[in-house]
């Protein structure tokens, strides 16, 4: 009933093959929302909504400490990945991910990559990500990326590509856990009846990852969530992952540099830390080595970490490998280091540094998607076939000022999935990021963040420009030997 | 063991709480007085709540008269005042942000749930329509605590948030005494009489000590009132009660370290409320040994800060 009227108005749909038509591995959900009246659909998002409220993951509207809160919008009509899919995106994630990680022990070691003109060795001394104080380092295990969150989208072909690879601090896991714990509660039938992968583990992996990387001999190490601190937007997330692991979350001025050592200030005086899980970014984590002015940061950490007294997670320079003028060359890079072909696809990519990259984007700005190489959250973007002359105007004078900083992409028919409006559902447009951990082996979680643009038509699933969120079901086989949540 | 800083605000999550709770009980002590002693509605007494706060400055400095709508908003919805019940729960909320990860996810949401219901009252002005919510801050108090009780490991966090409960409960049970200090009697009434018995009965019941009082002493009066409010052993508001059991809690979180200089502080001014007494007290004034009482207290909890959370 609920889903009778709707359209896939000619895009990639995720859960219908073509209009009343479900993808073989969706049938089964649609026929469970179907048998909802609409009426009862709004009911449980409401539901939803209050759950949420309640669990105070709020954020402040109008920055007033007494201004309305609000919560990160969720739709409660999940977003489905079949197990053949989702078992060519872990492959391909996986593969990515050791690529990155020889990538960037290579380019603050021996450079063999830069020296084989695989890649430009310009493109990455003039990347504003590439750390001078992080040359001659290896970090414990010969890990770099601890934890990371790649970026999906899907053409209009069905085809997931690689948009951005997030090897710094990715957020957006804690939304992914609580998002599946909600629609437990919402959707309890549905569930049951598919095969969903479950998530609600990732505590434990993670604890796994940073115990892996601790230092010789602490076989109890102390490991610690770093944090900004209460205003960062992100605070929720990393209390709920110290919780998660029941370690102690820490803002600098709970750790002090001694002896090249790290320790928390506790009631029972100073004691050892041995892994910190840091999200804070790398500039500011040291005011001795990066920024100066940083007041985040812990002064000293980086030659406690240098001598080997503290393990980081993630490692500082992991910000090399996810720059968006060197995005471009990740498939070389897969290729140079592994001897493979890339199993996840990038989405082709004009470098503005390269003339004749420059000269194309700068003829096809309103065809083309322009983004800043070093800018997230959907700022410093141009989506072409949506601007206006002057904002295209704009922006061809910031390319020719510092083509460095730029890309573009061909603008991409981005997948649908069927969201809830209003009184209705319609198709909004989504992507996905699924997060992976990297310790004693690559691990990525089977499930992930679908963002979803709310504004009709919009491209952009940001959650500071309209975007909202979906709980992601990755189907396990018919016979998949895990047991559904 | 923990962070110094989780501590620190894990025990003023505590407090605040319980600071919150209080305000609600004072107000509604205050309403049955007034009730009691028949007065009309003209000659409704409010400012004793505020003298017995101890933020009488501030308030005079920003409200012109002290009636019944100008007090529920500086006690209740007043966020520059900052022992208002808004403003308490706001900062157990803060607190409470901070430290996610040590307390149980419900003990968080209860938080959470009493600030919002807090914001979508503020726009009320007076007891009567705020009756409800008033009940409302005081069983929240009581959920809190039981969460606690059930669901907390008995370690550091579990002490720092109990002494920061009881510190807070024997200042403030302290000070519902001293309410009716400050209330003008118009109708000349003596001590013993049976409206004064009936305005100790209110007394009693805001703090839930009514029953509990009357197995002891059976009937009412300020003598037995003043000594079960601050010497009961076992009445759990009791300011004796509340000492010995922050006393205990205090000695836990000492117990592996090496300097506990607040230790001594407690130990010393439990020993003060020990040898007082409560028939001496009222004949030398009450008020006045209240009021150093409180002096001694503030003392503590900056040795508190000093031997704990301080860097």
């Amino acid at each position: 009933m609920s889903l009778e009227s709707y359209k896939t108005e000619g895009f990639f749909d995720e859960l219908f093959a073509s209009d009343g038509v479900p993808h073989p591995a969706a049938s089964g959900l649609v026929e469970q929302l179907d048998a909802l009246s609409r009426a009862d659909l709004k009911r449980r998002q409401k539901q939803a909504e209050d759950i949420l409220y309640q669990s105070g993951n709020t954020f402040n509207v109008y920055g007033d400490k007494k201004g309305t809160e609000k919560i990160l919008p969720f739709d409660i009509i999940p977003r489905l990945v079949s197990a053949a899919d989702w078992d060519k995106l872990e492959r391909g994630i996986n593969q990515r991910i050791r690529a990155l990680n020889l990538f960037i022990q290579d380019i603050y070691n021996d450079q063999k990559i830069l020296k084989d003109k695989v890649i430009p060795a310009e493109l990455i001394f003039s990347s504003a990500c590439y750390l001078k104080p992080c040359e001659g380092l290896s970090p414990p295990k010969g890990v770099w990326t601890h934890i990371s969150g790649t970026d999906f989208v899907r053409d209009g072909d069905g085809e997931f590509y690689v948009l951005e690879d997030n090897l710094r601090c990715p957020s957006g896991i804690s939304y992914v856990l609580e998002n599946r714990a909600v629609q437990k509660r919402i959707l309890p039938k549905a569930f049951q009846t598919l095969k969903v992968r479950p998530v609600s583990n990732y505590g434990d992996h993670l604890y796994k990852t940073l115990k892996f990387i601790a230092p010789e001999g602490k076989d109890e190490p102390n490991i610690v969530v770093l944090t900004p601190g209460i205003y960062n937007s992100a605070y929720f997330e990393h209390a709920y992952l110290a919780q998660q692991m029941g370690v102690p979350l820490c803002q600098n001025s709970d750790l002090v540099v001694e002896d090249d050592t790290v320790y928390m200030r506790t009631t029972q005086g100073l004691k050892q830390v041995d892994v910190i899980y840091r999200r804070i970014d790398d500039e500011f984590i040291d005011p001795q080595v990066f920024r100066k002015d940083s007041l985040l940061g812990v002064p000293g950490i980086m030659n406690a970490y240098r001598k080997g007294k503290v393990a980081l997670a993630n490692a500082p320079g992991t910000g090399i490998a996810d720059d968006k003028a060197v995005y471009a060359y990740v498939p070389k890079i897969v290729k140079y280091y592994l001897g493979e072909d890339a199993i996840a696809q990038n989405v082709p990519t004009y470098i503005c540094e390269d003339d004749k990259d420059r000269d194309y984007v700068l003829a096809n700005l309103d065809k083309l998607v322009v983004k800043a190489v070093n800018l997230s959250g959907g700022y410093g973007m141009l989506i072409g076939p949506k601007s206006t002359r002057a904002e295209q105007k704009e922006f061809a004078e910031k390319i020719r000022a510092k083509p460095r900083d730029y890309i573009a992409q061909p603008t991409l028919s981005l997948s649908r999935a069927p969201t809830l409006i209003g009184n209705g559902i319609e198709g909004r447009h989504v992507d996905f990021r699924p997060y992976s951990l990297f310790g004693e082996d690559v691990f990525t979680l089977p499930g992930g963040l679908t963002r979803v643009a709310l504004k009709k038509g919009s491209l952009v699933v940001n959650s500071s420009q309209g975007g909202g969120s979906k709980d992601t079901w990755v189907l396990g086989e018919e016979n998949y030997y895990g047991v559904a949540e | 063991m923990m962070l110094s800083r989780v501590a620190n605000s894990i025990y003023w999550m505590s407090r605040y709480l319980e600071r919150a709770e209080n305000v609600a009980r004072f107000i509604d002590v205050n309403t049955h007085l007034m009730l009691d002693l028949g007065l009309s509605v003209e000659e409704t007494q409010w400012y004793p709540l505020i003298a017995t706060s101890g933020d009488d400055e501030d308030f005079n400095k920003r409200y012109a008269t002290a009636d019944e709508k100008s007090i529920v908003r500086f006690l209740t919805f007043d966020d520059k005042n900052p022992n208002s019940i808004l403003s308490s729960i706001y900062r157990a909320r803060e607190n409470a942000r901070t430290v996610r990860e040590v307390i149980p996810v419900e003990v968080w949401e209860k938080i959470n749930e009493l600030y919002h219901l807090t914001q979508a009252h503020s726009r009320k002005r007076s007891v009567e329509a705020l009756q409800a919510y008033y009940t409302e801050v005081r069983q929240s108090g009581t959920h809190f605590a039981g969460m606690m009780i059930n669901a907390m490991s008995r370690g550091d966090g579990w002490h720092f948030a109990r002494m920061g409960q009881l510190l807070e409960r024997a200042d403030k049970t302290a000070r519902l005494l001293d309410v009716k200090y400050f209330l003008l009697l118009p109708r000349g009434e003596q001590v013993d009489s049976p409206y004064d018995n009936v305005q100790w009965g209110a007394v009693l019941k805001s703090v839930n000590a009514l029953e509990m009082y009357r197995q002891e002493y059976h009937s009412i009066n300020y003598r037995d009132v003043t000594q079960f409010l601050l010497f009961s052993r076992l009445f759990p508001r009791s300011v004796r009660f509340s000492l010995d059991y922050a006393t205990v809690c205090m000695e836990a979180i000492c117990e592996k370290k090496p300097q506990c200089t607040a230790l001594n502080d407690m130990k010393a001014l439990r020993a003060r409320l020990m040898e007082a007494d409560a028939t001496a007290l009222i004949a030398s004034g009450l008020h006045e040994f209240i009021d150093e009482y409180q002096l001694g207290l503030n003392r503590l909890d900056q040795s508190v800060y000093e031997t704990f959370f301080k860097d």
